[in-house]
């Protein structure tokens, strides 16, 4: 007994899902607001009326790949 | 290890990883977009098109008259975004592995890692890379904005999920494939996915006489600056999730010896 808990090698222990679902879940709803901002707002869509986080974010969104303009 | 920890420690990998593609973009992308703006202020356009109808009839402009000047949107902004960006992705792709930790085979908590920040950027940069390539500024009509956003988002949504049901299907086919053949048949049904996807999706082009070779170049600074950003993101991430790892491995350890005495 004692040699087949030594020989096998140990298990990487597992995190429950019940115990990572709300976490992943706030943080799902949160990087789309993020991604909304940095790759759409004032552009397809806009929450804020003008042009200001557009512009100010244009650059970071032309080089990460989201469609600008 | 708890989902907090993977958290905090994708939160810092990510802001790290997002520092590092402003670096990378300010360096090797902006000699690019400042060449396609001032094309695009050349051009025999009329002077800046008009987005959607919430922001049409107000010309989008780089120039000085412009809300916020070049300077700014080529330092601070760019480095909002990329680091925003970066913290975000770092956040999810964290607990995306602390999912995958234990789960993927006998892979190791680093091993495991990994693997979720290399099928991260395969799915959620490169392909949709591929089938919608970056867009300097002056390339794109204004009229196609919601159409061309509504294209990028749902092939990158796509590919995303394609990307995650491979990896449980590998993960179910693992007993009776054994590891090459599952992920072999994951990847596989991945493919099929995104490449049947991608084929029936309307293709966007609007570069018309755009210069190839700045089109070239800026589409090559762009994705050389999301590899940049996963790349950091992959080393930063694994790094702090494998110390975590050990360290509770020795936890167990010393308690399973307490326990023997």
């Amino acid at each position: 007994m004692s040699q087949a808990t030594t020989a096998a090698p140990a298990a990487v222990p597992t995190i429950p899902v019940r115990e990572i679902a709300p976490w992943a879940l706030f943080f799902a709803l949160l990087t789309a607001v993020v991604l909304f901002f940095v790759g759409a707002e004032q552009g397809a869509f806009s929450v804020f009326e003008g042009t200001a986080v557009h512009e100010f974010v244009h650059d970071a969104r032309h080089v990460l790949g989201y469609p600008c303009h | 290890m708890a989902p907090r920890t993977f958290l905090v420690h994708g939160l810092l990998a990510g802001l790290i990883a997002g520092f590092a593609a402003f670096l990378v973009a300010y360096v090797v992308a902006e000699p690019h977009v400042n060449a396609a703006i001032a094309l695009e202020e050349a051009g025999p356009a009329e002077d800046g098109h008009p987005h959607d109808a919430a922001t049409a009839g107000q010309p989008h402009s780089h120039g000085e008259e412009a809300e916020v000047s070049r300077d700014t949107q080529s330092t601070w902004g760019l480095a909002t975004g990329t680091v925003l960006l970066g913290a975000v992705l770092g956040g999810a792709t964290a607990l995306a592995a602390a999912f995958a930790v234990g789960r993927l085979g006998r892979l190791s908590a680093r091993a495991s890692t990994a693997i979720v920040v290399g099928v991260g950027f395969v799915a959620t940069a490169l392909v949709p890379f591929l089938k919608y390539p970056a867009t300097p500024p002056a390339v794109g009509s204004g009229d196609t904005i919601r159409e061309r956003t509504a294209l990028y988002f749902g092939f990158w949504a796509l590919s995303l999920v394609a990307a995650i049901g491979a990896v449980l299907l590998a993960r179910r086919l693992l007993p009776r494939l054994g590891a090459y053949g599952a992920v072999l048949a994951g990847a596989a049904a991945y493919l099929v996915v995104v490449v049947i996807a991608g084929a029936a999706l309307p293709t966007v082009n609007e570069a018309g006489d755009f210069p190839a070779d700045t089109l070239w170049n800026f589409r090559r600074s762009s994705i050389v600056t999301m590899a940049a950003m996963w790349v950091v993101l992959g080393f930063a991430l694994t790094g702090l999730v494998g110390r975590d790892a050990d360290r509770a491995a020795e936890r167990l350890r010393r308690r399973e010896l307490a326990a023997t005495l």
